[in-house]
């Protein structure tokens, strides 16, 4: 098997992108990824996605995009994991390159979510959930998540102001990354005074929708020796619905691509220099940290009251915003948790800089927990 | 129009049918012919009581399109006293009279219309528990 390299990075900014169509976007990212790895043919593009037929009324989207940059004649397809479309799609680059059958790979993650009303926008994200035994119900994502908050809170004792840890860190972060949405820091009084989305969730719990994409090219590392490598890559699912998990509190499907990506990499948690985990909601955050196992179930919310997940703890999360305030594009946000990670390991995030970073870990959330995608990254 | 998409479902939407496995007997719902603890086929019908109790709860102030007439409404997990959990609205309720452990019992409601002209779709809520008075 080859070791995979990831050659060139590209991302545009996450904003409401009121120029630009889907396909815009994505060509945008690409043609950085393609600028930075110094090539111009790949033998593959992967393009993760996942509400272009919903809200840009536009299937067949990898073509399209393919089209757009002007390579005909190239391998192309969509890759749908709901939010965690970007990693999906990263995954599927990284096993063609693995397994001998292709040089070059293209994977772009990609969404236009700003052109639609907000409501139309919600069924959207709705539908990755179940269609007949959720969505029906009325159900939203952060409603969803609202549920799981309210019995994580039940459970272990916690109160909503416990969670702010996240939210003042992601936007500190995100106010030194020049991609993000939101560049601001925000205080503690903020974050108090929040409205209610879906209680116990206030708005900064949860993470902005936005339009953006990121790429990446993948070669063999024997072509890039100097390159960022994938060290592990892994993908597990759980129930779809919320409700049919065993324990509603637990990300099972991280425990899993965790304890594999982890094997693969043969690295241990003691090894991990940054987790970018997918903070779609400050709760998600937290089971992220439990069920990966940095922490013991419930130990999520003072892991990052202790200051541990800060830029100069001992596992900086959201290093450059997280999805909190980099914004979450969804079929993107995966894929920018891979460019992110590539940036520190580089030394080239700029004032996002974490010192040191050898090994980084990113995670990628699909639904509420239904498919999650582990990646390590090494030198 | 999805007419057939929802008239399939009509048992499980008015009856609250599910299944049970013949391996280890856990009570499924939704119905998936398969069991989610001992991975055993599942194919036996098994009607639930219609009562739990809130295993989790929410109002939902930014509904999705279709449900903006009803918002804000108050969403819950129930978990059903045979054993599986299910996500619906709760109704007949005010936020502050719910809290986890609250005793629930099913009714059937409204779910949602699609237009002036559309669908009616019926289905399951919950309510709390009617108490006989004594």
């Amino acid at each position: 098997m080859q070791r995979v390299a990831i050659k060139g990075i590209g991302q545009t900014p996450v904003r409401e992108h009121w120029d630009m169509a889907v396909h815009n976007l994505a060509v945008d990212a690409a043609r950085a990824a393609l600028d930075d790895a110094g090539i111009d043919k790949v033998d593959a593009i992967f393009l993760g996605n996942m509400t272009s037929d919903a809200l840009n009324k536009q299937h067949h989207l990898a073509t399209k995009v393919a089209d757009y940059l002007g390579m005909r004649g190239v391998e192309t397809v969509k890759l749908e994991a709901a939010c965690g479309s970007g990693a999906a799609a990263v995954r599927q680059g990284m096993l063609a390159i693995a397994g001998g059958m292709m040089d070059a790979v293209l994977v772009v993650g990609v969404e236009k979510m700003t052109d639609s009303k907000g409501a139309e926008t919600t069924r959207a994200l709705a539908t990755a959930a179940d269609a007949d035994y959720e969505v029906i119900h009325g159900v939203t994502f952060v409603g969803l998540n609202a549920l799981v908050m309210q019995r994580y809170m039940h459970t272990y004792g916690y109160v909503q102001a416990d969670f702010a840890p996240f939210a003042l860190n992601a936007h500190a972060n995100g106010a030194n990354n020049p991609n993000a949405l939101f560049r601001e820091p925000i205080s503690l009084r903020t974050y108090e005074r929040g409205r209610a989305v879906a209680e116990p969730i206030t708005l900064f719990d949860a993470s902005p929708i936005g339009d953006g994409a990121a790429a990446v090219v993948l070669v063999s590392a024997e072509k890039a020796p100097d390159a960022v490598k994938i060290l592990g890559s892994a993908s597990s699912i759980d129930t779809l619905a919320v409700h049919d998990r065993e324990d509603p509190l637990w990300l099972k499907a991280a425990e899993i691509s965790t304890r594999k990506a982890m094997a693969q990499a043969g690295v241990t948690h003691d090894d991990i220099d940054i987790f970018e985990l997918h903070d779609a909601f400050s709760v998600m955050a937290a089971l992220s940290l439990e069920s990966s196992g940095f922490v013991e179930p419930g130990q999520g919310v003072p892991f990052a009251q202790s200051g541990a997940i800060f830029p100069n703890g001992g596992l900086p999360i959201q290093t450059m915003g997280g999805l909190k305030a980099r914004g979450h594009p969804v079929g993107a946000t995966g894929v920018y948790q891979i460019v992110e990670a590539t940036q520190q390991m580089r030394g080239t995030a700029g004032d996002a800089q974490i010192d040191g970073v050898e090994i980084a870990m990113t995670q990628n959330i699909g639904g509420s927990g239904a498919t999650i995608v582990t990646h390590i990254l090494g030198k | 129009m999805e007419v057939s998409r929802h008239w399939r479902l009509q048992k499980q939407r008015y009856q609250l049918v599910g299944e049970t496995c013949d391996n280890c007997g856990v009570k499924l719902f939704p119905p998936r012919d398969v069991c989610l603890e001992c991975e055993a086929p599942a194919y036996e019908l098994f009607t639930f009581a219609g009562t739990g109790e809130v295993y989790s709860f929410t109002t939902v102030y930014d509904a999705p399109a279709g449900f903006e007439g009803m918002a804000p409404y108050m969403m819950a997990m129930v978990k059903l006293d045979e054993g599986p959990i299910v996500t619906a609205q709760l109704t007949d309720v005010w936020p502050g009279d719910v809290e986890i452990g609250t005793r629930v019992e099913m009714v059937t409601r409204k779910l949602r219309t699609d237009g002036d002209e559309g669908m009616i779709v019926y289905g399951y809520k919950f309510r709390p528990m009617l108490e006989a008075i004594a």
